[in-house]
């Protein structure tokens, strides 16, 4: 029996009498490791980006918009169609036991003035819920109440957005805006959310109370959409079952004829997102894993040379009474030892790319441990494979013709 | 006593049919335990052949080899490695040691591949080092050590797993006189001491240090003389 540190021994030492040959050999595999590790990172970082970009669109949000308006047999764009009351809103809210929250949305674009300053955005009627469905909190001043609403006020929540673009240093706060004309009083202005992950920045908007969207500004009774917070994210689909009943029963569909609006819930553009960047992150592996591969091929190619090289060493040892599996051994032993190196310099480096990543491009990226560890394994296993047919080779050599060889 | 080696009608064919050659053509022979035997021959006369197959390096084509009684004729490659790291002890004109590896390692090479000696390996090799009268150059490598002292090292190895057949293929042929000299000492010593040597040569006065000669031309026995020594008695090596 061939002990493992002799094993071991031997093939370091034979690393290290060719150390450039052997570190090029494993820069392959370092690179493929790195790769794999820094490509799953990036990957899984943007899919918790987009995750928490979904979560932060509300508290478990539930939309229900209009369907859409069909002219002689030509459907329009959906929200098109006039289907969703503010009784709609007060049916769901009061009946579907799943619903913790429900707002009426009611919308309008608009230019906003202050001053001689005016910007366009869009104007979001909603009621006093709407802030917490959205998980939007209030940076200064203060939302609206159910009061405002009944009373179709003239009173708004601004955005970042419209308050750095109108009052520039001015506290917006208790200042008067004209919205069409009317004047509303500033009474709070949001945090800043930023862009969503589509790119629309979600800080340029004006939150008033819905009734005076209808009202003042669009002059229609029908809603925009409707959002709803249910009580968790596993009542979504009986939640979602519930608002379908109760709306096809208040807008008398018969049997068999489709919605006249649509419910859509976090959880399905969650799982729209989620397979969107598993498909990248399957990619990003896939493009790393090629890498790791030519590492391999790599690795043959020098083992294969190195058995030329130390035919005559072979033939020695197999004089003195080395038999076909120790020698086969001794050069496994040298293209496992090559890898695994190679794994673990590749883990330092894809550690380190990842790094580098985050703190210069911003990147959330986050090491996945399944990462380093299934990269280091295929290159141990990659070790083996690729190691194995120069080992068997080096194995079967003739010990006469192995001493003779010059 | 079962002599060490015993060859009888040994025949190598090399190559098949028309393109047949026979490198050895019926031999029969026998070494006993403690004898010193050379063999001599042009190149060309099957000593190469005949070295090889003594060496369980390779296998007869016809005809029968013991060593040590067991026949060796029909074992397997690992069989026949494992009877050389047990058996047999190689002596090479070329002296064949491991490059940058130190001579305690190059000694400890047939002690790594055998059971036998688990444990006791350095000393082992130590021990066989200061046999050949090198102890104080155990850590160099063969690079830093001259023609003669890498010889002795590999004398060292040759027997530092106490084989039955120290076999020895021209092994001053790389060597000047007085280092020849030098080495057929260190093996007429260890003879002395009751190692069985089979000493193959070309040359005339290297052969002359054996108990017994035979030479060979075109893979036959055409000689079988008394060497330079006296033949070993029946007691000698026991």
């Amino acid at each position: 029996m061939l002990r493992t540190w002799l094993l071991l021994r031997v093939a370091l030492r034979a690393i290290a009498r060719n150390k450039m040959r052997s570190a090029l050999t494993v820069l392959g595999i370092i690179i493929g490791v790195g790769a794999v590790i820094a490509m799953v990172g990036i990957g899984e970082g943007a899919s918790q980006m987009v995750q928490s970009q979904i979560s932060s669109l509300g508290d478990n949000l539930i939309t229900i918009f209009p369907g859409s308006h069909m002219a002689g047999g030509a459907h329009s764009g959906a929200g098109t169609r006039s289907s969703l009351t503010e009784q709609d809103a007060a049916a769901i809210g009061a009946q579907v036991p799943e619903i913790t929250a429900i707002s009426p949305v009611a919308r309008a674009g608009a230019q906003v003035v202050y001053g001689n300053q005016n910007w366009a955005t869009s104007i979001e009627g909603g009621d006093p819920d709407y802030f917490s469905i959205r998980r939007w909190q209030i940076e200064s001043g203060t939302g609206f109440n159910e009061s405002a609403v009944r009373g179709q006020a003239k009173v708004a929540v601004i955005g970042k957005t419209i308050a750095d673009q109108l009052f520039q240093g001015v506290d917006p706060v208790g200042q008067t805006i004209r919205i069409k004309k009317i004047p509303f009083q500033v009474i709070g202005v949001l945090e800043a959310k930023g862009q969503n992950s589509w790119g629309r920045d979600q800080d340029d908007v004006v939150i008033v109370p819905y009734t005076t969207v209808l009202k003042r500004l669009t002059g229609t009774t029908y809603l925009g959409q409707i959002l709803a917070s249910a009580t968790s994210m596993e009542a979504l689909p009986q939640a979602t079952e519930a608002i379908t009943q109760l709306l096809r029963q208040r807008h008398r569909i018969p049997a068999g004829q489709e919605d006249d609006f649509t419910v859509r819930t976090q959880q399905d553009i969650s799982n729209v997102m989620g397979s969107t960047t598993k498909v990248m992150r399957g990619l990003l592996a896939a493009i790393a894993s090629v890498s790791l591969l030519v590492g391999g091929i790599g690795i043959m190619n020098i083992m294969l040379v190195s058995v030329t090289e130390r035919t005559r060493e072979i033939g020695i040892r197999m004089a003195v009474g080395a038999k076909g599996w120790h020698v086969m051994m001794q050069f496994l032993a040298e293209a496992v030892v090559l890898a695994c190196f190679g794994g673990l310099l590749g883990i330092a480096l894809g550690v380190g790319a990842a790094d580098i990543v985050r703190k210069t491009a911003n990147w959330p990226v986050l090491i996945q441990p399944e990462a380093v560890a299934g990269s280091f394994l295929v290159a141990a296993v990659i070790g083996i494979f690729f190691g194995f047919w120069p080992a068997r080779k080096a194995s079967r050599l003739d010990p006469i013709e192995a001493l003779r060889y010059e | 006593m079962t002599p060490v080696i015993e060859v009888r009608d040994l025949v190598k064919v090399y190559g098949r049919g028309e393109n047949a050659v026979a490198a050895l053509r019926g031999l029969s022979f026998q070494v006993g335990r403690g004898d010193m035997l050379a063999i001599m021959g042009a190149s060309g006369s099957g000593k190469s052949t005949l070295m090889n197959i003594l060496g369980c390096l390779d296998r007869p084509t016809s005809g029968s080899y013991l060593l040590d009684g067991q026949d060796v004729g029909r074992m397997t490659r690992s069989r026949l490695a494992q009877l050389r790291n047990e058996r047999i002890g190689f002596v090479f004109q070329s002296f064949n040691l491991l490059p940058r590896t130190s001579a305690l390692e190059n000694v400890e090479l047939p002690l790594i591949y055998s059971d036998r000696f688990r444990g006791s390996v350095a000393p082992r090799a130590r021990a066989a080092l200061e046999l050949v009268g090198l102890s104080d150059r155990a850590h160099h490598v063969p690079s830093e050590l001259s023609g003669g002292q890498q010889q002795r090292v590999a004398v060292a190895r040759a027997l530092v797993n106490e084989p039955s057949l120290l076999l020895a293929d021209e092994p001053t042929g790389n060597l000047d006189t007085a280092t020849s000299r030098e080495i057929m000492e260190v093996l007429c010593r260890l003879n002395d001491g009751g190692m069985t040597v089979v000493l193959i040569t070309h040359e005339r006065d290297i052969a002359e240090y054996a108990r017994r000669v035979i030479v060979l031309r075109d893979g036959q026995i055409v000689e079988e003389r008394v060497g330079g020594r006296s033949p070993v008695t029946a007691t000698a090596g026991g």
